[in-house]
């Protein structure tokens, strides 16, 4: 195989992969939906439309094992949808378990791994016992194998020896009316052998009669050949019931058909006992691994790369208008020249939103794994839940889809396993037996809002508070509000299930979800109220490549803050400062306490000043707390590009990036929860080394100003 | 070289098949199902058609007897490529105006052999 041909199949494998998963998860969710008592017929007919394309596209590619196994799953189906068969429960779940079984092999073939085999047996025992029950079906299914295989042999060549035959060939009158063509059975009849023809125009009629569509002649031909009598009955196949055909031997010498001439078939069964071929079908799935790794690939609607064409089919227009504008520009033609640069300015935007649409998908997309999900779960728990998907058709970029796959999963198991009760507590506490989990996705300024939400038995704040004082998160006397426990959960280590589960609950789970979400630039929180339920709330930027963001100017330095968690900007009034054990600084925001981080200190910024007494201070929110930054100025918003610091910085903690502003300017984007985790760790050290703050002290050349003792002294 | 309508709702079929004809210096056109296939036929001349039978919309076999109304289809050769092997469905192909019925998983020289023999 040459390196293109690799390539190729490499890339035709991705397809394959790609429509087998489709065609796994619209099976997975008929399956799930389908009425067992009465089932829709397209449901069923969908369903086997995606097993039997997976049957033929993978036994095409070579991967016998999974057309295999989707050849059973696809013969139980077919027996439904004949009618041969009732769907039953334990049908539905059959193919459902085929359907991860599928999954599960077309995945480890891409990722080119070995797929389980004893589960792969498991469930084809499985399909197979439940094709056995129906006692009628099973011979007739073999007998229609042996029938293929009784004529696979015969049609292959026999060696060496020739005979001579004698065919009369007299198509019906409307042969060629059914795309078949006498002149081509003559020339493949040549290519076995010497072919003598004589045409027999008896049956021609006059010119006038003759219908131009209709076949009169006949002929009779003499063949050398040394293929069997089946090998010439099929050539004739197709036509066989459209003509008179007689096909005689003259001389007959030795007619062998050999042993071995099976394997020329290329049946699936007999592929099984071929390793060469297993080995083969082995190693082009890792291939197929190379080029999945590679670079994914996303489909978009043409409808938007119409929008797209035509956007900038209108920049071209503007380009002309300006330039042509440019090629004689006087003081008259001002405003001209502004009102192409204003279009210009609304084709940029535009065309900056539609390319940002390319990368959007539906929820959906991750939304539809989750029935299943429940499904099972709601079983294995012995709950009973409703699964309410709202918003499934909200767009979001495909990579932060992608990452939020794992956080959903993990709250909708909370959700089951932690929040709803079991049907006899619902009961009991005057709900219905069945409990409901609301997954609800929408838009809200520039962010995507999706909420989790359940009617369980919601969050215990005592319990939690109890658990946080064991953990030592909080003392005796600290008094934190209900939302402020709720925010604990979200520490690593923090579980309140009693008992472990092999669902959920091992401690560890909400941090993580935070911490994935916090990477997507995103902050999770949870309402809740005890007996009703809980929510949880998850927000994200639309997308990762660009940023809704608040310039901020400290010193002569601008940076960017992340507009999502903002959550409001004051002026500091100074009877609203405590500083406390002479070190940080507090800001009382009506009922809470906000520490204030000096960002000049933390970036080694000269700033206009360094008093804090009628400063600005931009209120953020990030990991569950709330900080008040302290800057110089508040300079707009405006969406930025986020170039990436890693390749030439590494990660810089407390920057998420950095952008290139409209005069030219480079600006750092502001990393909200990696900024407060810097300012608290610098707090203590501030108090206790003394080092390290004199260095940032030079930094900023008034060493008795941002001495810590100095800020306690200003107040 | 010849054009070649490739009808099958597997887009890894599709590319696979039409892959093979393509390095055979043949020129293809793809659609999804029955429906989209027949659109396609009305407005270019294509010189094959070659169908899967299960698929949305329109099967293969309906298709075939669709194509055959159509004035300029009465004689383009189609090929059923297909993983069914029931021979009444064989039939059935054929009595609705079918030229060939080829097997899933194929072999690309036999379909090309095959293409070649039903295109003269």
């Amino acid at each position: 195989m040459t390196t293109s041909d690799e390539d190729r199949r490499a890339q035709l494998l991705g397809y394959f992969y790609e429509e087998s998963a489709e065609g796994l998860e619209a099976m997975e969710s008929s399956l799930l939906e389908i009425d067992i008592a009465q089932p829709d017929s397209e449901q069923i007919n969908a369903i086997f439309r995606a097993i039997h394309s997976i049957k033929g596209s993978g036994g095409s590619f070579g991967l016998d094992d999974i057309s295999r196994f989707a050849h059973h799953a696809e013969t139980l189906l077919d027996e439904i949808r004949a009618g041969d068969r009732q769907l039953t429960k334990k049908g539905v779940d059959v193919l459902l378990h085929s359907t991860d079984c599928l999954r599960d092999m077309i995945e480890a073939m891409r990722d080119g791994k070995e797929s389980d085999q004893d589960r792969v047996e498991e469930i084809t025992g499985q399909l197979l016992e439940m094709l056995e029950e129906t006692e009628e079906r099973a011979p007739e299914a073999s007998q229609s194998l042996s029938v293929e295989s009784a004529i696979e042999p015969a049609s292959a060549s026999p060696n060496g020896t020739k005979a001579e035959w004698e065919i009369r060939f007299a198509p019906h009158r409307h042969l060629l009316r059914t795309g078949n063509e006498p002149v081509r059975i003559l020339r493949e009849l040549e290519s076995l052998g010497e072919l003598k023809v004589t045409a027999d125009p008896e049956e021609l009629e006059s010119l006038d009669d003759m219908d131009p569509e209709d076949c009169y002649l006949s002929w009779d031909l003499s063949l050398c050949t040394d293929a069997s009598e089946e090998v010439l009955r099929e050539v004739f196949a197709w036509v066989e019931e459209d003509c008179d055909l007689e096909i005689r031997c003259l001389s007959k010498t030795v007619e062998s058909v050999t042993e071995d001439a099976n394997a020329d078939s290329n049946t699936a069964e007999d592929a099984k006992v071929e390793p060469s071929k297993a080995a083969a079908a082995k190693s082009s799935g890792k291939s197929g691994a190379r080029a999945a790794s590679g670079g994914g690939s996303i489909r978009v609607s043409t409808e938007k790369i119409d929008a797209l064409v035509n956007m900038v089919g209108e920049l071209v227009i503007t380009q002309a208008m300006l330039g042509e504008v440019g090629d004689n520009f006087d003081e008259n033609r001002l405003e001209a020249l502004r009102e192409g640069l204003g279009q210009l300015a609304r084709n940029t935007r535009e065309l900056q939103d539609n390319v940002m649409r390319i990368r959007m998908l539906p929820v959906s997309v991750t939304f539809n794994r989750f029935p299943r999900l429940v499904h099972d779960l709601s079983q294995k728990l012995g709950k009973r839940v409703e699964l309410v998907l709202i918003g499934e058709a909200t767009e979001v970029d495909k990579t932060v889809l992608e990452k939020l796959a794992d956080p959903l999963v993990h709250l909708i198991r909370n959700s089951l396993d932690h929040g709803l009760e079991k049907p006899d507590q619902r009961v009991a506490a005057g709900k219905s037996e069945t409990g409901k989990i609301v997954l609800n996705a929408f838009h809200q300024g520039g962010n995507i809002v999706i909420e989790v939400g359940d009617d369980g038995g919601g969050l215990d704040p005592d319990r939690i508070r109890a658990k946080a004082l064991k953990n030592g998160l909080i003392t005796e006397e600290d008094n934190p509000t209900d939302s402020q426990l709720f925010d604990m959960l979200f520490q690593a280590g923090f579980s309140t299930a009693e008992k472990v589960s092999d669902v959920s609950g091992r401690g560890v789970g909400l941090d993580v979800v935070r911490r994935n979400i916090r990477e997507l630039g995103g902050t999770v929180a949870v309402d809740s109220t005890k007996g009703v339920g809980s929510t949880f709330t998850i927000r994200l930027p639309l997308t990762l490549a660009i940023l809704d963001g608040q310039l901020v100017r400290i010193g002569s330095e601008t940076f960017v803050i992340p507009l999502i968690s903002i959550v409001e900007s004051l002026q500091i009034k100074p009877e609203f400062v405590n500083v406390i054990t002479g070190s940080a600084e507090i800001y009382r925001l009506r009922e809470e306490a906000i520490p204030i981080v000096r960002l000049y200190d933390l970036f080694d910024v000269l700033p206009d000043r360094q008093g804090i007494d009628n400063g600005l201070l931009v209120v953020v929110e990030g990991s569950g707390s709330k900080s008040g930054l302290l800057v110089d100025d508040l300079l707009g918003q405006q969406q930025v590009v986020i170039k990436s610091l890693k390749d030439n910085f590494g990660d810089v903690p407390g920057l998420a990036g950095a952008t290139i502003l409209g005069d030219g300017t480079v600006a750092l984007i502001v990393d909200i929860a990696g900024l407060i985790e810097l300012a608290k760790n610098r707090i203590p050290e501030a108090s206790v080394k003394t080092g390290e703050v004199s260095r940032s002290c030079e930094a900023v050349a008034e060493p008795a100003e941002s001495d810590s003792a100095a800020q306690g002294d200003s107040q | 070289m010849a054009n070649v309508l490739i009808v099958d709702d597997s887009v890894s079929m599709r590319k696979l098949v039409g892959g093979t004809l393509e390095d055979a210096g043949h020129q293809v056109v793809e659609a999804e199902d029955g429906v989209v296939a027949l659109g396609v036929a009305k407005q270019k001349s294509v010189d094959l058609v070659i169908t899967d039978v299960n698929m949305p919309n329109m099967d293969g076999l309906t298709l075939v007897e669709e194509l055959r109304k159509l004035g300029t289809y009465k004689f383009t050769p189609i090929l059923v490529l297909t993983t069914e092997t029931d021979p009444e469905r064989k039939s059935l192909a054929k009595s609705r105006g079918a030229t060939g019925w080829l097997v899933k998983p194929f072999d690309p020289a036999l379909l090309l052999a095959t293409m070649k023999k039903v295109l003269n």
